[in-house]
């Protein structure tokens, strides 16, 4: 089955450029063009992968990630101009799971695209355990004390290389690459903001992560289980 | 030193101190000085005041006194040179006794016991003559009361003679001081005698001494009022002027809404007025300048989206042009390849041109975190590898064996290092890069050294001009943009670090970038020399001096 993609741009020429691309590579593409219709959209067509511009008409495309991530964990990658640090952290934090900065190359683009949507096939039935958290990693579901945690697709697999190798301290550039799929460094900052939405969710007190703990001035590793 | 001389020293310096003290404060408060100046200005009015008036009363009282004394004085002796003359005995005996008598009863018309004066007849030392010649008197005083020069003054001149002494008392009395009146009297049988009349002048001075004591305290009370009047009346000045300069004060430091209180409608108000005029003309500026810096901004910002929004779409169908040029005929082809690559240097361009206007816009932002200098220096070496292969250069790395952590933005430090790193290879004409790393409490440093062309005399400071190229006519292999030395030093200098080249023809570079170890701290040394120590033996002078920038502009 195709893999289909919702592009949400307001330039109708990058737009079709982008759909011959995707199209080229075997995805199935979906466009909507302002940014106020793109919620309705993206429900009507249950899109595995937004593609959205920061800047868009009508709804800016940070509101339009904001919606989509309130109501699904569909991989969201942002396609930006601005290479400024305020608007990158402000998409990243609004819920996006990468960026992709203008102009990029057709390759680059697909690559981004396809480990977003890279799946293991049937992966082998694995638990872990993390902290006081429990993954269920082919259930993909995380359970603190029975009651289960909603991590989008790429908070868990960030979880789950943190938890799959306890005691490893994990470089920023190292988790880049596993979760990611970055293989040359890359933006560190994607890891910064990524662990702390994702500690936001699964943390006790985020402002004193247990799970999740920084190694300052290398990276970050998963807490000692608790025995609770 | 001996103690007394430390003391001494000590003392000396002390005194210095507190001089200096005063002094600085003399020189920073216009009130003390006000004060001060009218304090001493009026004191010396006053004491000249007081002293000519202080002269015109003792002479005016001694005038008067003086005037009455010598017509008291000319009385009596016309009285006692009557009694002499009617008296017709002149043998000594009964002369002496004359003259006791007479000058009883002068002394008697002084009154007793508050004499008003005494009186004394005393004989003229007469070599020729040895007739005893006894004294009379009031008994009270001492002869030696009246002073020798007066004495000779009547002897020689033979005419009543004055002048001011000390009355000295026979029973032990203080001595007070006098008026001495004296005039010649001839007694037939006896020989020439003097008539002496000593007027104390207690009373006088005890008038004088009141009068003095009275002008010092009302100088005194004159000076410390018009003191304090002065003090009153510069404060109604000062405190303005202090309000004023601290309301500047507050201004300067960005308070720019800091307005002055205008009062009333005099000088003052004047000067609050033009100020806050001033204030609000300049807050005006730097809004407009402010909002120019935003309009300059929010327009690179547009620039960016709109150009690279096509460049963008221009890309990508030119990806897939070249990816489909084999399918094309040669021309056609070809073209797809040019295309390809000018989009590249196109793109490379646009992003560089961005990031400087963005450092012009002041709208560079610095993101720190701690970072190990040797994992940057790792990856940009990494990152360079297809080029130094195709250049055919060796790029060795030496780093030391502990940690390097720097607080720096890690995507900045690795663009500079990533500038540096190009440059060098494509001027290491094949010869080995080395990238070494250095660290010292306070800074890290990265150098960067390539044994290529190297740099002519003053081209070091150079290579950080934007576009600026070592030789024009060489030909562009890499296609670099000319802003990625520009960049790397805006990039240096938001770190508060320091990016600097050295070089010598035919003997290479060493591009050195130190930056602090604690983001925000002051760079004092860097822990790697410029010059490098492999430059050629015996020209130890480097030819070219870094360009150090000034890191506190930033």
């Amino acid at each position: 089955m195709k893999a289909r993609v919702l592009v949400v741009d307001d330039d109708p020429a990058l737009a079709e450029m982008l759909g011959i691309v995707l199209r080229g590579e075997g995805f199935e593409p979906v466009f909507c063009a302002d940014g106020v219709r793109a919620i309705g959209v993206f429900r009507e067509a249950k899109p595995d992968l937004v593609l959205l511009d920061l800047m868009l008409p009508g709804m800016g495309g940070i509101d339009v990630c904001r919606q989509i991530r309130a109501e699904s964990g569909v991989p969201i990658v942002m396609l930006t101009a601005k290479s400024d640090t305020v608007d990158i952290v402000l998409g990243l934090e609004s819920g996006a799971d990468d960026y992709i900065v203008k102009p990029f190359k057709p390759k680059e683009l697909v690559a981004r695209v396809r480990t977003r949507l890279r799946r293991e096939s049937a992966p082998a039935p694995e638990r872990l355990e993390i902290g006081d958290l429990a993954i269920d990693v082919a259930g993909h579901a995380v359970t603190r004390g029975g009651s289960p945690i909603n991590l989008t697709p790429l908070e868990f697999d960030l979880l789950v290389a943190l938890a799959r190798k306890p005691w490893q301290v994990f470089t920023r550039e190292v988790l880049l690459e596993q979760v990611w799929g970055y293989r040359h460094a890359a933006d560190t900052r994607l890891v910064n903001v990524h662990v702390q939405r994702l500690r936001s969710k699964i943390e006790q007190d985020p402002e004193k992560p247990e799970i999740v703990v920084t190694v300052r001035g290398v990276g970050y590793k998963a807490g000692a289980p608790s025995p609770s | 030193m001996s103690t007394f001389g430390l003391t001494a020293f000590r003392a000396r310096r002390a005194v210095g101190r507190s001089v200096g003290r005063v002094g600085s404060l003399w020189r920073r408060s216009l009130h003390l000085r006000v004060v001060l100046t009218t304090l001493v200005l009026s004191a010396s009015v006053v004491l000249i005041l007081g002293y000519l008036l202080l002269s015109r009363v003792t002479a005016g009282l001694l005038e008067a006194e003086q005037r009455s004394a010598i017509g008291e004085a000319r009385a009596g002796l016309s009285d006692a040179q009557g009694q002499i003359e009617a008296n017709d005995q002149i043998d000594p005996t009964s002369s002496g006794v004359l003259l006791g008598q007479i000058a009883q009863e002068l002394a008697n018309r002084a009154g007793s016991p508050a004499a008003l004066y005494e009186v004394l007849l005393l004989g003229t030392p007469n070599p020729s003559s040895s007739v005893y010649q006894p004294e009379f008197g009031s008994h009270s005083v001492v002869a030696s009361s009246v002073p020798t020069d007066l004495r000779a003054a009547v002897a020689v001149t033979q005419r009543q003679s004055y002048t001011y002494t000390q009355i000295r008392y026979q029973d032990g009395r203080a001595p007070v001081p006098g008026f001495a009146v004296g005039a010649p009297l001839t007694v037939p049988g006896i020989g020439n005698y003097e008539l002496y009349y000593l007027f104390p002048l207690t009373q006088e001075q005890d008038t004088l001494a009141l009068v003095q004591n009275l002008l010092v305290v009302a100088g005194l009370v004159l000076v410390l009022l018009l003191a304090a009047i002065s003090w009153l009346v510069t404060r109604q000045v000062v405190t303005p002027v202090r309000l004023a300069a601290r309301t500047a004060e507050r201004f300067s430091a960005g308070r720019l809404e800091e307005r002055m209180a205008v009062v009333g409608d005099d000088d003052l108000a004047r000067l609050a007025t033009s100020f806050n005029q001033m204030a609000s003309s300049l807050q005006r500026q730097i809004r407009q300048l402010e909002d120019l810096s935003r309009v300059q901004r929010r327009f690179v910002s547009d620039v960016s989206h709109e150009l690279r929004t096509p460049l963008t779409t221009v890309r990508m169908a030119a990806d897939i042009l070249f990816e489909a040029r084999e399918d094309f005929d040669p021309a056609t082809a070809r073209s797809a390849e040019l295309l390809q690559t000018q989009l590249d240097r196109f793109e490379a361009l646009l992003t560089d041109l961005l990031e400087i206007s963005r450092y012009d816009a002041g709208a560079a932002v610095l993101d720190v975190e701690p970072v190990d200098l040797r994992e940057v220096v790792r990856r940009v070496v990494e990152a360079a590898e297809p080029l130094a292969e195709r250049k055919a250069t060796e790029v060795r790395v030496e780093v030391p064996d502990d940690r390097c952590l720097v607080e720096a933005d890690p995507r900045r430090v690795e663009r500079i290092l990533r500038n540096l790193l190009i440059n060098a290879i494509e001027h290491a004409e094949g010869r080995p890069v080395v990238v070494h790393v250095c660290c010292d409490d306070q800074a890290a440093a990265v150098g960067v050294r390539d044994h290529g062309v190297g740099l002519r005399p003053g081209e070091a400071s150079l290579v950080f001009n934007r576009f600026w190229r070592a030789d024009p006519a060489r030909a562009r292999t890499t296609g670099g943009t000319g802003l990625g030395l520009a960049i790397a030093l805006e990039d240096a200098r938001l770190h508060g670090g320091w990016l600097e080249a050295w070089g010598q023809p035919g003997d290479g570079a060493h591009f050195r970038l130190t930056l602090p170890r604690r983001a925000r701290s002051e760079l004092m040394a860097s822990p790697m020399a410029l010059e490098p120590a492999d430059a050629r033996a015996g020209r130890r002078v480097p030819l070219s001096v870094g360009a150090r920038p000034r890191s506190q502009d930033v």
